[in-house]
C-alpha cells in the first residue's frame, strides 16, 4: 500500500510542461546550424556558464519543490492528510519541524528576546529548543563547534564538487571547447557553500528564526519556487497570444493589423500596476465567493498563484507581440518569403515554416529579458497586497512579514536581509544571463 | 499641426472608450455587485438586506446596460454602466467608501505627488545621461566594465532593499531625515529629500546601462568617424556630436512619462507616508474600495494616451525631418 498520494497541482503541471518544452527546444535548437552556433556561443562565454549553473541550481530547488504529494493518515480507511507537501519539504523535515518559540538570531543558542524564566532568576535569554542543543549547557563550546562543523562541510562541498567534476568528465571531453572551468569554479563555490549550511543546519538555524519560530532557511528555500514559477510561467501563459497576434498583425495586415494594435495599445495604455491590482481585486472576489472550487488549501493559493500569473501575462504580452509585429512586417518583404508566395505556398505554412523560426531569437531573448523583472515584481506587489496569497511563502511574503522587525531594538534583520540576498544572487543571475543570451542570439550585435 | 493634433484626440477616443470597457468589464462583469457587496461585508453569511443596502448607497442597485422600466433617455442613462463609467469622461468619479469626492481628493493629492516625481523625474534623467557619458567617455575600459558591472548589480536589487535599507541607513542610524510624513509649503523638502534620493538611487542602474547602449549605437555612425577624421578632438565629439542626437530618443522616450508623473509612486508615497496619489491607489486596494481603483484606471490611461500625443509633437520639435500630417 502506497504511504502517499501524489497530488498535481495545475502551477506543477505547467512547470513540467515548460521544462519539457525547453528540452524538447534545446534539442530542436541542437539541430538547426545557426541557433547552434549561438548556443556554442553562450556556452563559450564564462559568464554564460556561471550564471547557468546558478539558475539551474536555482531550477532544481523549484522542480524539487513542485513534486507534490499528500501524506496517508495512520488508521485502518484510506485518508489523507489535508497539508499537500513537496519532495523538498520530505528532503528538509528537520528544518521545517525543528521550531522555535520566536525570533531567534543566525547560529544562536538563546532566543531573540528576554523571558522571565523563574521567580529568583529573573528574565533572562531563554535557551533554543533546537539551536545548539546537542552543545547541553556547556556554551564556551559554541565557537569552536561552529568552526569545525563548517569546517568539516567545506571539506564534504570539496568532495561534492571534485564527485561532479568527475561526473560531467564525458561531457567535458565531449564539448572542450565550452567555458567548462568556469562552470566547475561555480559548482565548488556553491558546494562549498551548500556543505557549511548542510552540515551547520543540523544542530543551528543557520540564519536564524522568524517570529513563530520557523527556521529562514527553510522559508528561504521554499521562496524559490515561488519566485521562478512566477518568472517562467507568466511569460509562458503569455507566449501563446503575443506570438499568435504578433505574427497576424503583421503579415495579415488591414484590419486585422488594426484590431490587434487597438487591442495593445489600449491594453498597454493602462498602468500596470492598477491593471494588475483591479485584475487581483477582482480575482480575490470570485476565488472568495467560491470556495467549493478547491479541495485543499494548497489549491486555492494554487489558483491564487496561477491567476496572478496570468495578469501579469496580460499585463507583459503587449511589448513582445509589438516588437513581433514589427519584425514580421520587415521579414514579409524579404526575398524568400516573396518566392514562397509565388510559388504557391499557403499563408499558414509560409507563417510556420518560414517566419516563424526567423522570429525565434526575439521571443527567446524577451523570454530571458522579462524574468528578472517578474521575479522582483512579484516582491513588491506581494508587498503592496496584490500579490501571492498570504499562506504562500515568496520573497514578497518575507520581506512583507520581516520589515515591520526593523523598528525592535535590537534589530530583527535576518529573514529581510536572507531574503533580499537570495533575491539578488537570483535575479542577478538571470540578468548576466539574459545579456549573454542577448548577445549571442540577436542578430544585430555585432560578432567580435 | 492643429488639424494633426485634433485628429489625433479622435484617435484617442476609442482607446479610452476601450479602457473604460474594460474597467467596466473586470469590476462589473466578472463579478456581480452582490459578489462585492458579499466580499466588502466581510462575514459569511450576510443578509439579502444588506447587500441591497451596500448596493443603493453606491448606486449599484441598476441594471447594467438597459433599463427596461424607466421612460426615455433613462433607459440608458439610469444604468450602472452610465452612471459609472460614462461619467469618467466628464471626470465625476462619483464618491469613495467613506463618502468623500473621488474628484476632489484626486486633485488635493496630485500636490505631493508632483513634489515627489518632478524631482525624481528631472534628477533621475540628467544623474542617469551624466553617469552614462562617463561610462562611454571611458569605453572599452576597466572603468567602463566596473560601471556597467555596478548597473547590473544594482538593477538586480529589489528597490524594496532601497526602500527599507535607504530608512533605516538614513533616518535611524544618522538621523538626516524624517523616516515618513509631509508638510505643506516649503517644509515638505525636508520629507522629500529622503524618497527622492532612494528613487534616483533604484533607478539609476537599469536608465544608465540604457543610455549608455544608445550612445554607444550613434558612435557607430559615419558622421561621428567623418567629425574624427576632420580632426575634432574626443571631447567635442562626444559632447558636440554624440550627445545632441543620442539625446533625441532618449528625450522623447522620457516625454511620454511627464503627464503619469501626477499619479505618483505607490511604494515610494505609501512607505513615506507622503498623501500623494499613489498612497491614496494603496489604502484604496487594501480597503478594495473599488470605485476609487476604477478611477485611477481611467486617469492613469488617459494621462498616458496625453504622453503618447507630447511623444509625437516632441519628435517633430526636436527632428526637422519628421512632419506631422
Amino acid at each position: 500500500m502506497l504511504q502517499i498520494k501524489f497530488v498535481l497541482l495545475w502551477s506543477d503541471l505547467l512547470f513540467f510542461v515548460l521544462i519539457a518544452a525547453v528540452v524538447v527546444g534545446g534539442v530542436w535548437a541542437g539541430r538547426v546550424e545557426h541557433l547552434r552556433l549561438a548556443w556554442r556561443q553562450v556556452g563559450q562565454s564564462r559568464v554564460g556558464m556561471a550564471t547557468a549553473t546558478v539558475l539551474l541550481a536555482f531550477v532544481l530547488v523549484a522542480l524539487l519543490d513542485s513534486l507534490h504529494y499528500r501524506e496517508r493518515l495512520p488508521g485502518e480507511q484510506e485518508n489523507y492528510a489535508v497539508e499537500v507537501r513537496s519532495a523538498l519539504d520530505a528532503a528538509l523535515t528537520g528544518l521545517r519541524t525543528r521550531t522555535e518559540k520566536t525570533y531567534s538570531a543566525p547560529l544562536a543558542t538563546h532566543l531573540f528576546a528576554k523571558e522571565s524564566l523563574d521567580a529568583d532568576l529573573g528574565r533572562d535569554f531563554p535557551r533554543l529548543k533546537h539551536g545548539g542543543a546537542h552543545l547541553g549547557e556547556d556554551l564556551t563550546a559554541q565557537g569552536g563547534d561552529i568552526a569545525a562543523k563548517a569546517i568539516k562541510g567545506l571539506g564534504l562541498g570539496l568532495l561534492g564538487a571534485m564527485a561532479f567534476g568527475l561526473v560531467s568528465l564525458p561531457l567535458r571531453r565531449a564539448a572542450p571547447h565550452l567555458a567548462w572551468n568556469a562552470q566547475l569554479a561555480t559548482v565548488l563555490v556553491l558546494c562549498l557553500l551548500g556543505g557549511v549550511i548542510v552540515a551547520l543546519a543540523g544542530d543551528y538555524h543557520v540564519l536564524g528564526t522568524d517570529k513563530v519560530g520557523q527556521d529562514v532557511l527553510y522559508l528561504t528555500l521554499k521562496s524559490i519556487r515561488t519566485a521562478i514559477l512566477i518568472g517562467t510561467l507568466t511569460t509562458l501563459i503569455m507566449l501563446p497570444a503575443a506570438v499568435v497576434l504578433g505574427l497576424l498583425a503583421g503579415y495579415a495586415g488591414g484590419w486585422i493589423d488594426d484590431v490587434i494594435q487597438y487591442l495593445y495599445t489600449t491594453l498597454n495604455s493602462i498602468p500596470g500596476v492598477l491593471l494588475i491590482a483591479a485584475s487581483v481585486l477582482m480575482m480575490q472576489v470570485v476565488i472568495d465567493t467560491h470556495p467549493e472550487w478547491f479541495a485543499t488549501t494548497a489549491e486555492r493559493a494554487d489558483a491564487r498563484f496561477l491567476a496572478l500569473c496570468a495578469i501579469l501575462g496580460i499585463t507583459s504580452w503587449t511589448g513582445l507581440c509589438r516588437l513581433l509585429r514589427g519584425e514580421v512586417l520587415k521579414l514579409r518583404e524579404l526575398e524568400y518569403v516573396q518566392a514562397a508566395r509565388a510559388l504557391g505556398v499557403s499563408s499558414a505554412r509560409i507563417l510556420w515554416r518560414h517566419v516563424l523560426p526567423n522570429v525565434m531569437h526575439i521571443v527567446m531573448i524577451a523570454i530571458v529579458m522579462d524574468f528578472s523583472g517578474l521575479v522582483l515584481a512579484e516582491a513588491v506587489l506581494s508587498y503592496v497586497g496584490i500579490g501571492v496569497d498570504p499562506n504562500t511563502i515568496s520573497f514578497g511574503t518575507m520581506i512583507n512579514t520581516a520589515r515591520m522587525e526593523l523598528a525592535r531594538e535590537p534589530m530583527v534583520w535576518w529573514s529581510l536581509v536572507a531574503a533580499f540576498a537570495f533575491m539578488f544572487v537570483l535575479v542577478l543571475a538571470a540578468n548576466l544571463f539574459a545579456d549573454v543570451m542577448r548577445d549571442a542570439f540577436d542578430p544585430r550585435v555585432v560578432k567580435q | 499641426m492643429l488639424a494633426y493634433l485634433i485628429r489625433r484626440l479622435f484617435y484617442a477616443l476609442p482607446i479610452l472608450i476601450g479602457v473604460n470597457i474594460i474597467t467596466f468589464a473586470l469590476f462589473f462583469v466578472v463579478n456581480t455587485p452582490d459578489d462585492m457587496a458579499r466580499m466588502h461585508l466581510g462575514a459569511k453569511r450576510v443578509t439579502a438586506e444588506a447587500i441591497d443596502k451596500w448596493k443603493a448607497e453606491r448606486g449599484y442597485d441598476k441594471p447594467l446596460f438597459w433599463r427596461s422600466d424607466a421612460a426615455g433617455v433613462d433607459k440608458v442613462t439610469d444604468t450602472i454602466f452610465f452612471g459609472k463609467s460614462v461619467r469618467m469622461f466628464a471626470l465625476d468619479f462619483g464618491r469613495a467608501d467613506d463618502g468623500r469626492d473621488i474628484a476632489r481628493e484626486i486633485r488635493t493629492r496630485m500636490g505631493p505627488s508632483l513634489a515627489v516625481a518632478v524631482p525624481v523625474f528631472v534628477l533621475g534623467l540628467f544623474s542617469a545621461i551624466s553617469f552614462a557619458l562617463l561610462l562611454v567617455y571611458f569605453r572599452a575600459s576597466y572603468l567602463d566594465f566596473a560601471g556597467v558591472v555596478l548597473c547590473v548589480a544594482m538593477m538586480s536589487v529589489s528597490s524594496l532593499f532601497y526602500i527599507i535599507g535607504g530608512q533605516w541607513l538614513v533616518s535611524k542610524i544618522w538621523h538626516l531625515a524624517p523616516i515618513s510624513g509631509y508638510a505643506e509649503g516649503l517644509s515638505a523638502a525636508k520629507f522629500v529629500i529622503l524618497p527622492v534620493l532612494i528613487s534616483l538611487i533604484a533607478g539609476i542602474g537599469s536608465s544608465a546601462r540604457w543610455y549608455r547602449t544608445i550612445f554607444l549605437e550613434e558612435y557607430t555612425r559615419d558622421y561621428v568617424r567623418t567629425a574624427r577624421a576632420k580632426g575634432l578632438p574626443e571631447r567635442l565629439v562626444l559632447f558636440r556630436h554624440v550627445l545632441r542626437n543620442a539625446l533625441i530618443p532618449i528625450l522623447t522616450g522620457a516625454v511620454v512619462l511627464i503627464p503619469t508623473l501626477f499619479m505618483g509612486s505607490l511604494l515610494i508615497e505609501a512607505f513615506f507616508g507622503i498623501p500623494g496619489l499613489g498612497s491614496y491607489t494603496i489604502d484604496a486596494i487594501n480597503a478594495q474600495d473599488f470605485a476609487v481603483v476604477r478611477a485611477m484606471v481611467f486617469i492613469g490611461s488617459a494621462l498616458y494616451i496625453v504622453g503618447l500625443l507630447l511623444t509625437d509633437i516632441s519628435y517633430t520639435l526636436v527632428d526637422p525631418r519628421i512632419r506631422l500630417q
